[in-house]
């Protein structure tokens, strides 16, 4: 009774040239790129959170007119001529207090960053605090101020030439560094996530069970990541240009080549991250262990020259760090092939080292 | 190549995990176009074995040749040319049908037309489906489908129908009953005999790592030397009342169980040995509570070769 065979025909008939169907390199290519795009949230965190993080940092750090300081005058009476003095000065914002202690009130109030008490005789006392950097500008312009109202003569005489221009900015700064962090994300977590997926499920041990190579199946995976790299690094780079002006100096073929070696370097990380993992909450432990040393060290947010000279030699081999030296180089300086070369280097020899050894102890099953 | 070869040859298998041996000295010989299952409860080293055939473990000790080749020396070949579903793999569930399909079939240099192995495991309707949103049936259908794109020789299934309903079952059945009438050779595990009764040629019943009875389903229930199991209780106060040698020595019957409350016989002529048993309780004014009879299965070869049964569920 169950034997009966609905459809007759013959299994062993239906075997096809191979040419129909594509290789296996492309297959798993394809199928890994359409498993992230039918990710949502994958999306969202690899294309719309770095353009939301440079808006939010280019928003906040936007370069504002040079600011007026509020200091304010303790009331002297009698003629005395200081506040007319520091009137003169367009720097800064004077309000006249009538007391000692109604000014420095306002000052713990954050509402002036200095106050000038006038004494009897050609005698001034300022109040501040010298480790508030507002209050050290306003004690160098107040005490200008004062001088010169009061008849100082300059020995030297000084002309202000201002300059502002574009990639010297935070904008200009933060971007290669969100630009590079980017891609370790999307290659530590892209990877990561999709590899102990796959050895959960028992996905590995099924596709090792057929005739693919090991080697293709990881290979594919770098490949996907850099598909989706060429519209992340386009999205992201060409919001900066449009929106905030950031400057592209160097050549496109150096910035490629540089995301490329990132992508590489980053990619054998991922794959060693997840070379022998088995739980989501493993790999997700371990990702954040192996980039949050980056996050702080490499110069994301800020110069990486923060951290005392003891750390630079190990700091500078970092993958992330040598990636956004590498971009700032490019895009904020335009220097050429020879300033990148070191940093090349590193992500190369990242690159094949952790691929060396992610193979070498990768768990299939 | 090697066309005379037995598709899969075993001996001597061991295989030992940290605190338990999983195969105990383990042969076998599964010759070319049978169905073959190895029966046993979970946790009789089925899965190991299979899973050592497939190369996808290490043997401890013995031979296994598979398609007159071995593992350590033709891995890429063999791949080639077998068929393997796992006993839980889940595919991608953001891939569709076709795309699962077709990513399977990029591994092979050569096998099966996809849309063909679409309409054999009758998933035309679901092509552009994603896996996960299929049934359990469909998705062991394509597990199924993805085993066989490759055309392979040799079709390893580790417990095809687990966890499936009655119909999904039967509907793999047969699809696994039309990859068998083309000429292939199966090796499935299994722990429901019924399964193991309607696919398989023969079958090895597998008890702590090794094997305890090898046969077609046929012929080892033919070894209990009854068709029929008589399974009966009495009434509760006289439970204890009849004794075992009695019921031994009623025309007809070859053995006696005694169960929680009931007793049960293996009975070669049921028309003789039932009205014998009712006799028998009627000169001692015994009262049954429960008679029940069945034709012998391969459960009933597995409690008698074990004394418990396949399924503890």
């Amino acid at each position: 009774m169950y034997s009966s065979r609905s459809r007759g025909g013959n299994f062993a008939m239906t075997s096809t040239p191979p040419t129909r169907h594509h290789s296996s390199l492309h297959e798993l290519s394809y199928v890994r790129l359409r498993e992230f795009l039918r990710e949502p949230e994958a999306v969202f965190w690899t294309f719309a959170f770095p353009m939301l993080l440079a808006i939010g940092l280019g928003i906040a750090f936007r370069n504002k007119p040079a600011e007026i300081v509020h200091i304010g005058v303790v009331q002297a009476g009698n003629g005395d001529s200081t506040v007319a003095w520091l009137r003169q000065s367009k720097a800064l914002a004077v309000d006249e207090v009538p007391t000692l202690d109604s000014g420095l009130a306002a000052m713990r109030n954050g509402k002036i960053a200095l106050l000038v008490v006038p004494r009897t005789g050609a005698v001034v006392d300022y109040q501040f605090d010298d480790t508030r950097p507002d209050a050290r500008t306003a004690r160098l312009l107040v005490n200008d101020a004062i001088q010169r109202g009061a008849g100082r003569l300059d020995r030297v005489s000084a002309h202000d030439s201002l300059v502002r221009e574009a990639g010297s900015r935070y904008i200009d700064f933060v971007i290669p560094g969100l630009l590079g962090m980017n891609i370790m994300g999307g290659s530590i977590w892209g990877l990561g996530f999709a590899i102990v997926d796959a050895r959960r499920k028992k996905l590995l041990k099924r596709l090792v069970a057929t005739p693919m190579s090991r080697a293709e199946y990881l290979v594919a995976f770098v490949i996907s990541r850099l598909g989706l790299l060429i519209a992340e690094v386009t999205l992201v780079l060409g919001f900066a240009v449009v929106a905030f002006g950031v400057p592209m100096r160097g050549s496109l073929l150096q910035l490629a080549a540089i995301l490329l070696m990132a992508a590489f370097g980053f990619g054998g990380l991922g794959l060693l991250v997840a070379s022998r993992v088995q739980t989501i909450e493993g790999i997700s432990g371990l990702a954040n262990a192996s980039m949050l040393p980056m996050w702080v060290l490499s110069g994301v947010f800020f110069s990486s020259e923060n951290f005392p000279r003891a750390f630079q030699p190990f700091i500078k081999v970092l993958p992330l760090t040598a990636t956004n030296d590498a971009l700032r180089a490019t895009m904020l300086r335009g220097d050429g092939w020879g300033a990148v070369a070191p940093e090349l280097a590193i992500l190369a020899v990242w690159a094949v080292a952790c691929t060396w050894l992610a193979l070498k102890i990768f768990r299939w099953r | 190549m090697t066309t005379t070869a037995l598709p899969l040859a075993v001996r001597g298998l061991r295989k030992r995990y940290a605190d338990v041996v999983a195969v105990d000295g383990l042969d076998l010989e599964i010759s070319r176009g049978e169905c073959f299952g190895l029966l046993g409860p979970n946790g009789a080293g089925k899965t190991t074995t299979i899973e050592i055939c497939e190369g996808l473990l290490e043997q401890d000790e013995g031979e296994v040749s598979v398609l007159g080749m071995s593992w350590d020396r033709d891995e890429k070949a063999l791949r080639e040319r077998l068929g393997i579903q796992l006993q839980e793999t889940q595919l991608g569930e953001k891939l569709t049908v076709i795309e699962t399909l077709r990513l399977f079939r990029s591994f092979y240099v050569k096998g099966m037309d996809i849309d063909q192995v679409i309409a054999r495991v009758q998933l035309d309707e679901k092509r552009d489906a994603r896996v996960g949103k299929l049934s359990g049936g469909q998705k062991q259908r394509l597990a199924l489908a993805c085993s066989i794109i490759g055309d392979p020789e040799l079709l390893f299934l580790d417990e095809p129908t687990t966890g499936l309903d009655p119909q999904s079952r039967r509907q793999l059945w047969d699809l696994i009953e039309e990859f068998k009438a083309t000429g292939k050779t199966i090796v499935l595990t299994t722990h429901y005999m019924d399964e193991a009764e309607i696919l398989c040629d023969r079958v090895a019943i597998v008890d702590h790592g090794k094997i305890i009875a090898l046969g077609s389903p046929r012929q080892l229930i033919e070894s209990l030397g009854a068709e029929h199991m008589v399974e009966f209780r009495l009434v509760e106060d006289q439970a204890t009342d009849l004794p075992v040698e009695q019921l031994r020595s009623l025309d007809g019957v070859r053995d006696v169980r005694v169960l929680d409350g009931g007793y049960e016989l293996r009975v070669a002529e049921l028309h003789r040995a039932v009205p014998a048993l009712l006799a028998a309780l009627a000169e001692r004014r015994l009262e049954l509570s429960r008679l029940t009879t069945h034709s012998a299965t391969l459960e009933d070869v597995f409690v008698a070769l074990t004394g418990r049964q396949l399924r503890d569920d």
